[in-house]
């Protein structure tokens, strides 16, 4: 890590310390329960045990375990970076053992003025229908919306979710995304912790999105939420994450698993702005399973992290079901953004588009990897992918890697890539009009993400355009 | 005659090829160690990603005994007008003729060894191959007896191809065929290989070829394939273009019941120029897995990658291409298109198009489609009286036959087509 920092210049440092400043920032350890560093089997009891949980899900959890074990890295196809974490140099729980508060006075002063930084309560009261704040393992706020509440709405960690509403949860929960599916899956599966259980009941439509925002605060923490969200028939709900953690020393794990169920004619939108510091691996694993006739979103940034792994997916399930990732991907001196989508087409008459933009700026690297299957006896299956990559600087990097397997004549697939930089006239256009030259590039790059910025929630997207104008200061020259 | 046992191909080391230089003698020995060492391909390689591991069993495939090649029923059909012509039966020279401009060496390669042995030795095998065939490369390599060498000296244009034909035959004969071309300065030759089988029988073909395109050269090397349904085929493509050369490598594959092709091209100077162009049309259980790469080292050069699919019955495709443009390689324009025309509802068509830019001031760009004919298009045919099965080839026919037009020579344009027509015939 240290070796890619040096490189950078001291004006991308600053831009980049600009940007970091309102998330770097930590208060001291208060941990009333600590699994201790490593993880073997008395890791996961202390866990399971700490959280009073049924015995089948410790049981889920040792499964997880042997099989996180027995999988090796997937070092064959992504990047040696990953040999690079240290499992046993990670803390996989840590929290106060507070259940979380309802209201936001009660929340521990450092836990309120970490959020409040961050803006979120000020948010909840603005424009949000319920928000859950996790801090390292578990949440320290989660509230939702009395009259949502009413109406059916369950909007809870995963631990209140699995104990309190196991006959909503459990048919579906690890069914989305098996515990095998990736090492990190089941890295997941073993240790998770926090995160949002959601459920929707039929014919709900919320109008305000529901967000969740995710903080590690502890070095050699490793934070795995676990999210699941159900969307009964006909409803319809957009979810939003954030997450920062502060710059430490030493690398830090963030492994999610987020499975999302859209029953028939249901539609989930999922928004996430990843903006964890560069020393964080988020090694994230997410998929929607979608049934007749429903919608399954994926709003995808990614701006911060050391590695991102990260590919969205859908699996079509039911006929006429459709899903979609929009993905935008900064990756500045020392990130490699690895992002991209699967889309599973299952059943007849289903369409998924992907579109993904990636920009890298320095010595950045970003990667798309694709999957799209269509497989036998379906007909009238639709894919559209569209991935363009901008380079900024001659050092940057970036790869493509889609896959696409269509079987039978019924279908019709589609994939295309380009690369590109900012042109010297383009720049130069602009210059002559008296913009600067960083302001002309910054200009240029945020035309480039313009109509997928569009996608996000209005407060998402004016952010964002501010954290790409502050990752691609003083990126010229 | 005596009947003696020959050992399957990977059961035991080869004998050096004889008569062969020491160099050449130790090349084959260390490929034979390599062969040994180096892993099969497992369900963990991506460059075996959708591929059919376990078409690799070779067990049992062994060279053919030369003397027999005499009786081995030749039937050719290549160009009426060529420069040379070569056929190989079973890896043994059978038939040679040539007319070719002084200073031209177009010699068998056992004898090219023994006549121009620091020449071949300049050329030979200073490719990698990395595309996942490294084990079968070695392997060829060892049991390397024959094949073609190429050279074409400085400022000489050879106007007509040059043919080569390997001919297979039969129960489990497995042939190394090896084609080496060499174009200096301002040079120009056009070659052909022919893949064919005699007879019904399996045969096991694992082909190598090198081209190496000096300054300001043209080379054009097409590779048709056409062997019988039991049979399997690697080839492996090498090409390496130096400053403003101009480097065309196509593959035809109408024949085996799966092929595998790998092909590197390596844009090494300045202006140098590849095209990559590949016609493919397999049905029923035919598989077919291509893996190509772009490797630009040099700036200011250009790649254009064409390849095209058409499936019929139940046929496969796999279709991995990368772009790589090195660090520095800037001003680089490379593309790369993959389309697959899927005519029956049971074949499978896989793509993995794939970049990997390290440079800026580059124009890259990749597509992949598949699609079946559209009901539009068939209309448009049928409202002018043709019938809807007619319609149907007629446009499958046109969408190979815009790779061929791309071949810049209308004779084996016409020849490629008719091969086309060809396995079209054998289909309705």
């Amino acid at each position: 890590m240290s070796d890619d920092t040096n490189v950078i210049d001291q004006e991308t440092q600053d831009a980049i310390a600009i940007d970091r400043a309102k998330g770097d920032f930590r208060f001291p350890e208060n941990h009333k329960f600590d699994a201790g560093y490593g993880l073997n089997e008395d890791t996961i009891k202390y866990i399971s045990n700490v959280k009073k949980e049924k015995d089948w899900i410790l049981e889920f959890r040792l499964k997880a375990l042997d099989v996180f074990e027995s999988k090796a890295m997937p070092t064959n196809w992504a990047t040696e970076d990953l040999n690079n974490i240290d499992f046993d140099a990670i803390r996989y729980y840590l929290s106060d053992g507070e259940r979380p508060k309802r209201s936001w006075d009660d929340v521990p002063d450092d836990i309120k003025e970490t959020f409040e930084r961050l803006g979120i309560p000020e948010q909840e009261r603005a424009f949000l229908a319920g928000v859950e704040a996790q801090f390292d393992s578990e949440a320290a706020y989660s509230n939702v919306k009395e009259d949502l509440e009413k109406q059916g709405v369950i909007f809870v960690n995963s631990t209140e979710g699995l104990r309190e509403h196991e006959e909503i949860f459990r048919p579906y929960f690890g069914k989305v995304i098996p515990t095998g599916d990736n090492k990190f899956s089941a890295l997941n599966s073993a240790v998770f912790s926090g995160g949002s259980f959601i459920y929707i009941p039929k014919g709900l439509k919320l109008k305000q999105p529901l967000q969740a925002y995710f903080r590690i605060n502890s070095e050699n923490f490793g934070q795995f939420e676990r999210t699941l969200i159900i969307a009964d028939e006909g409803s319809e709900v957009m979810y939003m994450e954030g997450c920062t953690a502060p710059q430490f020393e030493t690398s830090t794990l963030h492994s999610a698993v987020v499975e999302l169920v859209a029953l028939k004619g249901a539609k989930i939108q999922y928004v996430t702005v990843q903006n964890w510091s560069s020393n964080v691996f988020n090694l994230v694993t997410k998929r929607g399973m979608a049934h007749e006739d429903a919608e399954i979103r994926w709003i995808d940034c990614n701006i911060g992290s050391r590695l991102t792994m990260k590919y969205p997916g859908v699996v079509m399930k039911g006929e006429g079901a459709r899903g979609e990732v929009i993905s935008i991907a900064l990756a500045n001196n020392g990130q490699h953004q690895d992002t991209g989508a699967k889309m599973i087409h299952a059943a007849d008459n289903t369409t998924s588009n992907v579109v993904s933009k990636s920009i890298s700026v320095g010595e950045g690297v970003s990667t798309y990897r694709g999957q799209v299957h269509i497989p036998k006896h379906l007909k009238g299956c639709k894919n559209n992918t569209e991935c363009d990559a901008l380079l900024i600087n001659s050092n940057s990097r970036t790869d493509t890697y889609p896959a696409i397997t269509v079987r039978g004549n019924q279908h019709v697939t589609q994939h295309e890539a380009s690369v590109s930089q900012v042109s010297e006239e383009m720049l130069f256009y602009m210059q002559q009009r008296g913009i600067s030259e960083g302001a002309a590039m910054s200009l240029a790059v945020n035309g480039f993400v313009n109509d997928l910025v569009r996608e996000f929630p209005m407060e998402y997207s004016v952010e964002l355009k501010r954290l790409i104008d502050l990752e691609m200061e003083g990126s010229v020259g | 005659m005596t009947i003696t046992e020959i050992p399957s191909i990977s059961a035991e080391q080869p004998a050096t090829l004889a008569g062969a230089p020491q160099w050449f003698a130790d090349v084959q020995s260390a490929a034979w160690q390599t062969f040994l060492d180096t892993p099969t391909p497992s369900r963990r390689d991506e460059t075996w990603r959708f591929g059919d591991l376990k078409q690799l069993d070779f067990d049992g495939y062994a060279p053919a005994a030369f003397a027999d090649s005499n009786d081995i029923d030749i039937q050719i059909s290549g160009l009426d007008n060529t420069s040379a012509q070569f056929i190989f039966a079973n890896d043994d020279l059978v038939h040679a003729e040539a007319d070719l401009p002084n200073g031209v060496i177009c010699l068998p390669l056992a004898d090219a060894l023994q006549q121009h042995p620091e020449l071949v030795q300049k050329h030979f095998q200073q490719g990698s191959t990395k595309l996942g065939s490294a084990k079968f490369a070695a392997l060829h390599t060892a049991h390397l007896s024959n094949g073609l060498f190429v050279y074409v000296p400085k400022n000489i244009e050879v106007e007509l191809p040059i043919e080569v034909y390997h001919i297979v035959s039969g129960d489990q004969t497995a042939s190394f065929p090896h084609t080496l071309v060499v174009t200096e300065d301002n040079a120009k030759v056009s070659v052909i290989d022919y893949f064919k089988s005699s007879g019904e029988e399996a045969g096991l073909v694992i082909a190598m070829n090198e081209l190496h395109a000096g300054t300001g050269s043209q080379l054009s090397y097409s590779a048709i394939q056409d062997l019988n349904l039991a049979s399997k085929i690697i080839q492996i493509n090498h090409t390496t273009s130096e400053r403003d050369a101009n480097a065309k490598a196509f593959t035809l594959n109408v024949g085996a019941a799966w092929a595998r092709n790998e092909s590197l091209s390596k844009l090494s100077g300045s202006g140098a120029n590849s095209d990559m162009l590949s016609i493919n049309i397999p049905a029923g259980e035919q598989r077919y897995d291509q893996r190509t790469f772009q490797d630009h080292e040099a700036p200011h050069t250009n790649s254009d990658l064409l390849y095209k699919n058409t499936l019929f019955g139940k046929a496969k495709t796999v279709f991995s291409g990368l772009i790589a443009v090195a660090d520095g390689a800037h001003y680089t324009d490379a593309y790369q298109t993959c389309r697959n025309l899927l005519m029956d509802d049971t074949t499978e068509a896989n793509s993995m198009p794939g970049l990997q830019i390290n440079a800026d001031q580059v124009k890259c760009s990749h597509g992949s489609t598949a699609a079946a004919i559209s009901d539009e298009e068939i209309f448009y045919l049928q409202a002018r009286g043709i019938r809807p099965r007619q319609a149907r080839q007629l446009i499958a026919r046109g969408f190979s036959v815009e790779v061929a037009e791309r071949l810049g020579n209308e004779a084996l344009e016409n020849l490629v087509i008719e091969y086309v027509d060809t396995k079209f015939e054998t289909l309705s």
